[in-house]
């Protein structure tokens, strides 16, 4: 207290201007220490701020929308059980635009405006391969939840991981064999003419030439396009399965122009459901796709063996039996993706918890704590299903469904094991410098 | 496919293209051509038209044709009823300066395009076809309802050169287009007539929205394709031209069906905007319009 008594001796004493600089130098260096009771307490009972870039508006919007409830429940019930650290955990949302370039502005904000923790939350792989660079910059824990290979390929930096859903190349690698054993080995593939489109060409068709496949054609579709009737006559006629993969709003267009080209006499369907994520299945002109499969992350429908886990995660989600919102039986989920959010939140969770994490001060070790994990047990935490976590490529391998459409549902016919979508690391992140 | 029918294919999806075209650059031909404006708000006219659509055939139960029929006469009507009164509150206010126009007309897309996104909601939504015929040919299934959308355009076309060319309001259009001053000198209210262009112009945006809806679903960013397009079509037919505007929207739709069926979308987008680049060049006022006094 000696620093205190001269400081509030200054003015009696008259003391140099020098010395009074020491004792408010001291003073301040007294309210740094750790021991200092106000300070200390605010720390502990400060949230954890966690970035959400979301895509609000642009073409993500239908799935930003449901990242964002997805979110908000999973944050919820971490902060009704304590938070993390015991801090509760406080979500801050800047919309994106589904862009790139306004996606690495947000990272930017975060960091330096909003000062949160992390970034988390992204979807779409353009997005995310624009703002990486800034993650890494900033040097702020970059987790999204997208799909594409751009995470495990090495391409981005140490500050980005992917622990919540599986990339592009483990889907199809995993989904490969049962095509060419249950659909036909002549594969069609039509696929949206950007990178996500070509992660699916470039790793389905080695994938189904090692089952003794083959693809036969491959068109790429503009993500601008609204009309494809003009495509479908490349499609050639010994073709034994379609493979579709589509993003955007014309994916009913597409289908619907697909039933007026075929009729009844069309090749086995096989599709990634992202193209239908957030649209009802039994829309007007969807009809052409009963009896077909599709590509689900987590099913959209209840399952008769759905374990409590995914009961409760739907529930706290609230969503139905039929993947649409308890509130308003239109309005459909992406639940095919969504799940990742609530699993990315528990594994930033556990990650915080393993290193102590107290501040942006400790985010190196935060890094290093989210790469030494290794599986995440299904259950309440991870109800999608068990998964594998490897650290050293930023990515967590898990299950896919095949679903097929009967009787307006989307029934899970076959579920993958995670070791179907194992495939050799090609980039190891843990060698970059922190 | 053999070549016959691969042609026919490309000639229907580009005849289908060019008939929606040629409705919506119609209309911001008419804007255009009358008011001397540029009305960057155009496509979301368009997108307003689909999503209008949309709530109308959703609200009507039973059979899918009263709603689309509802649709195709309500929804045009609302649109040119907030186009009324944008151009009232907002162009009128500005004295249709063109540079401000431009700039007050981007304002209004995109506070369009957020409201719809706001209270429309960002997923794409099909409107169900009025009717569901498949017409099967000998080399492959088309829509019927795609062939219909061609007649029912070529007759709102018919319908709209009537009204310019053989009724009083057609009249008082073009001679407010001819001249501004002497017109109204004539006792024409140019600031009506301005109005109800204004509107006529979104209404025809809205109708070719609610005829594409069907095979196209409604989206909050549908708007920008159709902007796009119309101003090739507009730059190459000539301002105001009703003839050039019809040719232009065929050129464009027609050889966009072709080139992109037999060798790449892409490469029927390059062409066209070369087309614009050399009409502006060896043309400027368009292939049937004339030259700016």
């Amino acid at each position: 207290m000696t620093d205190r008594n001269r400081f509030f001796d200054l003015g009696k004493k008259g003391v140099t201007r020098r010395s009074a600089l020491k004792g408010i130098a001291a003073g301040a260096g007294l309210m740094a220490a750790p021991g200092f009771v106000r300070y200390s307490q605010a720390q502990s009972s400060a949230p954890i701020k966690i970035g959400f870039q979301a895509h609000r508006t642009g073409i993500g919007a239908a799935y930003g929308r449901w990242y964002e409830k997805t979110t908000n429940a999973a944050v919820k019930l971490i902060n009704d059980a304590g938070g993390i650290n015991g801090r509760p955990v406080e979500i801050i949302v800047e919309d994106d635009g589904t862009d790139p370039k306004r996606g690495a502005e947000v990272v930017g904000k975060f960091a330096s405006q909003h000062k949160t923790d992390i970034v988390y939350g992204t979807l779409f792989s353009h997005v995310v391969v624009g703002s990486a660079p800034t993650a890494g910059e900033l040097k702020i824990p970059y987790y999204v939840v997208s799909e594409g290979y751009h995470v495990a390929s090495g391409k981005l930096n140490r500050w980005v991981f992917q622990p919540g859903i599986t990339d592009v190349r483990a889907q199809v690698t995993s989904v490969a064999p049962w095509i060419a054993a249950n659909l036909g080995k002549k594969v069609t593939m039509i696929y949206p003419d950007y990178a996500f489109g070509y992660d699916h060409r470039d790793y389905f068709t080695p994938a189904i030439k090692a089952k003794g496949g083959e693809v036969v054609a491959q068109i790429p579709i503009p993500p601008t396009e609204s009309s494809f009737t003009k495509y479908l006559p490349q499609i050639p006629s010994d073709t034994e399965v379609l493979y579709h993969v589509m993003v955007g709003p014309g994916v009913l267009t597409f289908v619907k122009e697909l039933g007026e080209f075929y009729g009844s006499s069309k090749p086995q369907l096989f599709g990634f459901i992202d193209s239908l994520e957030a649209v009802d299945i039994n829309s007007p002109g969807l009809e052409f796709l009963d009896g077909s499969h599709f590509w689900e992350g987590s099913p959209r429908y209840a399952q008769e063996n759905d374990s409590e886990a995914q009961k409760a995660y739907r529930a706290a989600v609230g969503i139905d039996d039929n993947g649409a919102s308890t509130s308003d039986s239109k309005d459909v989920s992406t639940a095919a993706h969504m799940f990742g959010c609530w699993e990315t939140l528990y594994v930033i969770k556990k990650a915080m918890e393993d290193s102590g994490y107290k501040g942006p001060g400790d985010r190196a070790k935060l890094v290093e704590a989210t790469e030494a994990l290794k599986e995440f047990k299904e259950g309440p935490e991870h109800p999608q299903g068990d998964k594998i976590f490897n650290g050293k490529i930023h990515q967590v391998f898990g299950h896919q469904n095949i679903s097929k459409v009967e009787g307006g549902k989307l029934k899970v016919v076959h579920r993958t094991s995670i070791e179907d979508g194992m495939y050799e690391p090609e980039a190891d992140y843990t060698t970059q410098p922190l | 496919m053999a070549f016959g029918p691969h042609l026919l294919l490309a000639t229907l999806e580009g005849l289908v293209t060019a008939a929606v075209l040629a409705l919506t650059a119609l209309g911001l031909s008419l804007v255009f051509g009358v008011m001397r404006i540029v009305n960057v708000a155009h496509g979301e006219f368009f997108m307003l038209g689909a999503v209008l659509a949309w709530a109308i055939t959703t609200v009507v139960s039973g059979n899918p044709a009263i709603g689309f029929a509802l649709a195709l006469v309500l929804s045009p009507l609302i649109v040119g009823a907030i186009a009324w009164v944008a151009e009232r509150l907002v162009l009128r206010r500005i004295e249709y300066n063109p540079e401000a126009t431009i700039v007050a007309t981007i304002g209004l897309l995109y506070i369009i395009q957020q409201l719809a996104l706001t209270f429309y909601g960002p997923e794409a939504r099909p409107v169900t076809p009025p009717f569901n015929i498949r017409i099967q040919l000998p080399w492959f299934g088309y829509s019927g309802y795609k062939l219909s959308i061609i007649a029912a355009s070529a007759l709102l076309l018919l319908a709209t050169w009537f009204v310019l060319t053989r009724t009083r309001i057609g009249l008082v259009m073009r001679a407010t287009q001819y001249d501004r001053e002497t017109a109204q000198a004539f006792g024409i209210p140019v600031g009506r007539v301005y109005g109800a262009v204004f509107a006529l112009g979104a209404m025809l945006a809205a109708i070719a929205a609610v005829l594409i809806v069907p095979i196209q679903q409604a989206h909050y960013l549908m708007g920008l394709d159709p902007l796009l397009l119309s101003f090739i079509v507009v730059i190459i037919g000539g301002l105001g031209s009703l003839r050039g505007t019809v040719v232009a929207a065929l050129l464009i739709g027609v050889s966009d069906g072709i080139i992109s069926v037999f060798f790449s979308p892409t490469l029927a987008k390059i062409i066209a905007t070369l087309v614009v680049a050399m009409v502006l060049v060896f043309r400027p006022q368009g292939l049937f319009g004339t030259a700016a006094k």
